[in-house]
């Protein structure tokens, strides 16, 4: 048996323009796998051919060895799906919306009501069951549209953008709605936000004029900043120029200063080869009785690892 | 067939959730009733019939009607992105499409079913051919069907409910509008062939629908009904699948 989802060369044409242009990864049970990438990068475009909404122009993608075009209602039942913006029927309530999808998914009388009673306590929607969903906050929309997605307890979750537009709070529950279902399903998920792959996936792709640029850990991408390992310190004022010329002696750095504040000098030390050097200047600190007033180790900046990749010059 | 009937049972059900279904049903009624009292001369005419003074006008009140419930069916669909939703589910587009067209029939259903007074106060006048009058319904029905079918594929092509509305009204007029006398005229007298001429008029809702609403009911009239409301279902379903991702 292969992997969960097996994407083949996929490719995406509209007209003359190239969405996506052959793009090609595995993803196991078990698996967080957090899509990266500009605007307009072609990872939603990915997502609708995955999930079955768009006929891909080449290549293939399989759901559990279905191929999502050849044999799509078997592959679109081991999905669960919140399209970007997480689209609704303003007019129906959460509770009608629920058992209709629960309906689709071939569950009836008691078993379908049983299935939305789950969902709603797992997303918190009892306050609002009967409420118009036009009439919900964003927060509570968005929660909709997650619960419609796995109401069937599938195999397969796909998200694009599921916390965009929410408040901290809000995506603080929803990264932890979607860590608690990580273990046994395959999750795919589209974010702007760096952080949330730090804190929510196993694996990263990020993807760039419809092509893959890196597929890798988060923890490897953010080793590939020129800031990793690197170490800010902040030193009393007065104690600045001693510290400056002292860092200048460790070997193959480059110091850079920061934004002072409450009155500190900061520098932000790196190597060339983004050794770690932590000890080095801890032990020039004691030595030299600096005046520290912080000193902290820089795992590496993934925004400035996301626009290095993303940007490639032509 | 499961899922067509769950998905039927939302669309019927979202006609009636916001205001829509009981404000164009209240407009329904309302016109049927000044047409067939007062245009109709319901009462002056003096004989127990519904024929003349009520579903004379249904060609013309459901060039209006139709489409307003027609025209919701996919642009709305499009526009609230819920489309990618339905398609991502595991539905076929032909349950789809089939689901859609059977609700707002249904609904269309219901709607003449409520002019049920005036039966009932025909017969309470006087004697009248019921069997007639159950084949004009029939006949209004299929009418409604086949408007429908047009408007839904009219409502695939747009985002835009005004303009679904509009392109619909024109679409429906087109397959009715042959069929006036004078059009027809007019018609056999820049058009050369008699058998072009012919075959437009066949085109028209209106020899199909007075033939049925007569009491006869002919199975070129019936196949006529089914034929295009299969032939723009499918045209719908091939619309939705061009467009979708617009």
């Amino acid at each position: 048996m292969g992997a969960m989802i097996e994407i083949k060369n996929l490719e995406k044409r509209f007209g003359d323009i190239t969405a996506v242009a052959g793009v090609s990864f595995n993803v196991e049970r078990g698996e967080v796998l957090g899509f990266l990438g500009p605007n307009g990068a072609g990872k939603s475009t990915t997502m609708k051919m995955l999930t079955g909404f768009l006929d891909p122009s080449g290549g293939a993608a399989l759901v559990g060895g279905h191929d999502i075009t050849a044999d799509p209602l078997a592959a679109k039942r081991l999905l669960g799906y919140l399209p970007e913006g997480a689209p609704l029927y303003p007019d129906m309530t959460p509770e009608s919306f629920l058992l209709f999808i629960a309906g689709i998914r071939g569950y009836s009388g008691d078993e379908a009501r049983r299935r939305v009673a789950d969902v709603v306590a797992k997303v918190s929607l009892q306050g609002v069951l009967r409420q118009p969903i036009e009439t919900l906050s964003k927060g509570f929309k968005r929660r909709v549209g997650l619960a419609q997605a796995i109401l069937h307890d599938p195999q397969v979750l796909v998200l694009d953008e599921p916390t965009d537009g929410l408040d901290p709070n809000q995506k603080h529950e929803v990264r932890a709605l979607i860590r608690s279902m990580a273990k046994d399903k395959v999750i795919i998920l589209s974010t702007h936000i760096l952080e949330e792959v730090e804190a929510l996936c196993t694996r990263v792709i990020i993807i760039a004029k419809g092509r893959m640029v890196i597929d890798c850990k988060p923890s490897e991408l953010a080793a590939r900043s020129k800031w990793h390992n690197a170490v800010r310190i902040d030193v009393e004022r007065e104690d600045a120029q001693r510290v400056r010329s002292g860092l200048g002696e460790i070997h193959a750095s480059a110091v850079e200063e920061l934004e002072s504040r409450n009155g500190c000098a900061s520098y932000l030390v790196s190597t060339k080869d983004r050794r770690p050097i932590i000890s080095e200047i801890s032990q020039r600190a004691q030595a030299e009785k600096w005046k520290l007033d912080g000193l902290h180790v820089e795992h590496g900046r993934l925004d400035e690892v996301f626009r290095e990749l993303t940007t490639v010059p032509n | 067939m499961r899922n067509t009937i769950v998905l039927f049972k939302r669309e019927l059900a979202a006609y009636f959730t916001t205001p829509v279904a009981y404000v164009f049903i209240c407009i329904f009624l309302l016109l049927c009733g000044i047409l067939t009292f007062y245009l109709g001369g319901f009462y002056d005419r003096g004989e127990a019939t519904l024929g003349p003074s009520f579903f004379e006008y249904h060609p013309i009140l459901y060039i209006l009607l139709i489409p307003a419930i027609s025209m919701r069916l996919w642009a709305e669909e499009r526009k609230q992105g819920t489309i990618e939703l339905l398609m991502t589910l595991p539905v076929t587009l032909p349950q789809l499409v089939l689901s859609k067209f059977l609700a707002s029939w249904a609904f269309a259903g219901i709607a003449l079913a409520l002019t049920f007074p005036l039966w009932l106060t025909v017969n309470y006048l006087g004697d009248p051919d019921n069997g007639v009058i159950l084949a004009s319904y029939l006949a209004s029905w299929l009418m409604a069907g086949g408007y429908l079918a047009m408007g839904a594929f009219v409502s695939a092509i747009t985002k835009n409910q005004v303009i679904a509305f509009v392109l619909s009204v024109i679409v429906c007029l087109l397959f009715l509008i042959t069929g006036v006398p004078a059009v027809g005229d007019f018609l056999a007298s820049v058009i050369p062939s008699d058998t072009v001429v012919d075959a437009l008029r066949s085109f028209s809702f209106l020899s199909h629908f007075s033939s049925i609403a007569r009491g006869v009911i002919d199975v070129r009239d019936l196949v006529f009904f089914a034929s295009l409301i299969g032939v723009f279902l499918f045209m719908n379903a091939v619309m939705i699948e061009l467009k979708k991702a617009d």
